[in-house]
């Protein structure tokens, strides 16, 4: 009855002498190492155990090399988290401007160094909020923005100069980004000075994010427009926030997401240098947004996977001479759609472990889900946890004190590239198929997203993925605050906008959409334009009205 | 067996359950909606999709014209406590509150009951398996519309 020793062997050590030596009979080995397949929360198969036979080809110089240095898998720059930390950077918008802008000055006074702003649905679908689509939305999910009034209140009292913001916006950006600039300008900053991002990514809108408005065409041609604009002009600026986080959310694998989303970077390259832009202008302005799932090393895998393809594809395929094009640099959130509404302070625990892979993934700005997001927008209490959780892995964890401390790994470097070669085949499928607008329109990758999504929610109905709380574990929890959008602030926001729209000059509003169509039609960079049109304090709506009126209306064909 | 049989041979005679997906707000998060159709046509019944973002007139003249058993919503802006009784207030006015609604997505606890007291039948959260919306529909559900 006592435990059974294993068996000592003479033979050489082996991987096929390790698994016999620990098990006396199969019937153990088959307990021990059971046959049955272990996969990440992607369905990725992964071994029971990683040696060097895994990576015996491998080249420390070819394949890592040291931070800062191509192909830059250990990570961007030379320092990385010793020179300074990644930017926590909490996105956040809801109620009205004067709300948001509130909860901004309480996150930068707690120790958050740079704003994101998180838009109402109607402001992403370029909607005024008295649009009758807009009834019930107002200030939901995002903070309402209608015209410049509102965003002059949004950053009232926040140095334009000091801070970097990234705007989740995507088929307005450009009008929205017009808006930021010409505030900077009425605070007297230069536009030079300015720092922050766009996320401007419209081409996961349509695999993912849906929050579309004109076709994939004109909509590329609004993209390059920022770029040309932005290398000019505003040259600190991010022109574009190439998304993979919205392409995971809809159901992709972390495979998928990577693939498509470099593959979308692509598409811009080609787009841009259609133009005839100078790759070196542009490039080193792009940058990235990635999501960090539950699969701890699956998710690291990704991160070091995505720079070192994308550095091979700037220096290879583009020829890009510029070290900065060559560099990935990119902001991550933790998963949404991995919260659970069961037992929500569990969900504290998931971020920790999610924004843990994003920091040794080499992340330059990170968001933290709060505990309640599966139920509304987070309270302030939430976020603050949230804030808190990034803080405690940097300044007690001790992981950033080295760079890229898994790397070396025989299961790391093995999974690293292993998601490597899948990513480059699907590259190379959407490459055959013309490019991803080609894609987009044949519906390919919509339709592997889909496949995806169902695979998983399949595995989880038969509990063959566990999900703690909710296929087991199982408990009743007591309801948890949530912050809750007054019916107020759509009246407030409703007032607003009839106040803009009375005490403006109608003439000046109605010549600045004339000329946004003319330049519109004859193909002329639209920015100036954009400008123009928010300095008269024309709302967001009916910029986006008038541009309909010349690029039409994107149609999802219906699938499922 | 005798039972078995008859209970086979009446679901075989049945038409297909017909069931409307539909995305009212502002929100494309269209993840949940697709699952849940692909589930319940993997279940043998048909499914029709709206696609996004459409109006409470758009849905219900859908559900007339589609002769629809059964409407689900899916909806994660928060404007539920706005849309919802705006659609069964406009299903009242073509005489088809006889079709049920049920309807998952984000919604708060607390409105739960607002939302069975307009009308609502049944309120799946996140989480929810889809095999537990296949059961809740064939339960209770009939199969055949009496025409």
């Amino acid at each position: 009855m006592g435990e059974k020793t294993p068996k000592a062997s003479n033979s050489k050590p082996s991987f096929k002498n390790w698994k016999k030596k620990k098990y006396a009979t199969n019937a153990e080995a088959d307990v021990c190492l059971p046959k049955k397949v272990f996969t990440t929360v992607s369905g990725k198969k992964i071994k029971e155990i990683y040696t060097p036979a895994d990576i015996a080809d491998f080249d420390y110089l070819r394949d890592l090399n040291f931070p800062g240095a191509y192909p830059f898998t250990r990570g961007i720059h030379p320092t990385m988290y010793r020179g300074r930390l990644w930017t926590m950077r909490q996105f956040s918008g809801f109620g009205t401007a004067e709300d948001t802008n509130k909860r901004y000055k309480y996150l930068l006074s707690h120790g958050q160094t740079g704003l994101s702003v998180a838009f109402h649905l109607p402001t992403l679908m370029g909607m005024d909020s008295d649009h009758p689509l807009a009834k019930g939305e107002i200030g939901k999910c995002g903070v309402a923005i209608d015209s410049l009034v509102d965003m002059e209140i949004l950053f009232k009292g926040i140095p334009l100069d000091k801070i970097t913001t990234s705007m989740t916006i995507n088929a307005p950006a450009a009008v929205l980004w017009a808006m930021y600039i010409a505030v900077a300008e009425k605070k007297g900053i230069s536009p030079k000075v300015i720092s922050g991002t766009i996320q401007n990514d419209i081409l996961k809108e349509y695999i993912a994010q849906k929050t579309f408005i004109f076709p994939p065409r004109p909509s590329m041609k609004l993209i390059v427009d920022t770029f040309e604009y932005g290398a000019k002009e505003v040259p600190r600026w991010n022109t574009i926030s190439i998304s993979g986080y919205h392409i995971r959310e809809a159901g992709a694998t972390a495979v998928q997401e990577l693939a498509f989303t470099l593959r979308d970077g692509i598409e811009y390259v080609e787009w841009a240098l259609e133009r005839g832009l100078k790759l070196d202008d542009f490039a080193p302005r792009l940058s990235f947004f990635f999501n960090s799932h539950n699969d701890f090393f699956e998710e690291i895998a990704k991160f070091r996977a995505a720079r070192r393809i994308w550095a091979e594809v700037m220096k290879d395929r583009y020829g890009a001479k510029n070290q900065r094009s060559w560099w990935l640099r990119f902001h991550t959130q933790t998963s949404g759609v991995s919260l659970m509404a069961q037992q929500p302070y569990n969900n504290i625990v998931r971020v920790a472990i999610q924004a843990l892979a994003a920091v040794l993934g080499g992340t330059q700005s990170l968001h933290t889900n709060s505990l309640d997001e599966t139920y509304a927008l987070p309270s302030e209490e939430a976020v603050t946890i949230a804030l808190r959780t990034q803080q405690i892995i940097a300044y007690e964890s001790g992981v950033a004190n080295s760079i890229d401390p898994l790397g070396g790994a025989y299961f790391v470097e093995a999974l690293t590239r292993e998601m490597e070669k899948e990513a480059k085949d699907y590259i190379k499928k959407i490459d055959d198929m013309g490019g991803m607008v080609k894609a987009i329109e044949l519906g390919f990758p919509q339709r592997e997203i889909a496949d995806s999504a169902y695979w998983y929610q399949r595995a989880v109905d038969k509990k063959e993925k566990i999900i703690v709380g909710v296929n087991a574990f199982e408990m009743k929890h007591e309801p948890i605050p949530i912050l809750c959008i007054d019916d107020a602030v759509a009246r407030q926001q409703l007032a607003r906008l009839r106040e803009v729209r009375r005490s403006r000059s109608q003439a000046k509003v109605k010549q600045s959409l004339e000329d946004l169509k003319k330049a519109a039609a004859d193909d002329q960079n639209l920015m100036p334009f954009f400008l123009r049109c928010v300095k008269t304090y024309a709302t967001l709506g009916e910029i986006m009205d008038a541009l309909k009126e010349i690029f039409g209306e994107y149609q999802e064909s219906i699938m499922f | 067996m005798r039972e078995e049989s008859r209970v086979r041979e009446e679901v075989m005679s049945r038409k297909k359950i017909r069931i409307l997906v539909a995305k009212p707000g502002l929100d494309g998060h269209d993840r949940g909606a697709k699952v849940v159709c692909r589930a319940l046509r993997d279940a043998g019944m048909e499914v029709i999709y709206t696609g996004l973002r459409r109006t409470p007139e758009e849905i219900v003249n859908a559900a007339v014209q589609e002769d629809a058993d059964l409407i689900g919503l899916s909806i994660l802006s928060g404007a539920h406590p706005i849309l919802f009784p705006k659609i069964m207030k406009l299903l009242k006015e073509k005489g088809a509150e006889d079709i049920p609604v049920i309807a998952g997505g984000i919604i708060p606890e607390k409105d739960i009951p607002k939302m069975k007291k307009v009308g609502i039948r049944e309120i799946f959260l996140p989480g929810t398996s889809t095999q537990d919306i296949v059961k809740w529909i064939q339960d209770h559900i009939p199969g055949v519309k009496k025409k």
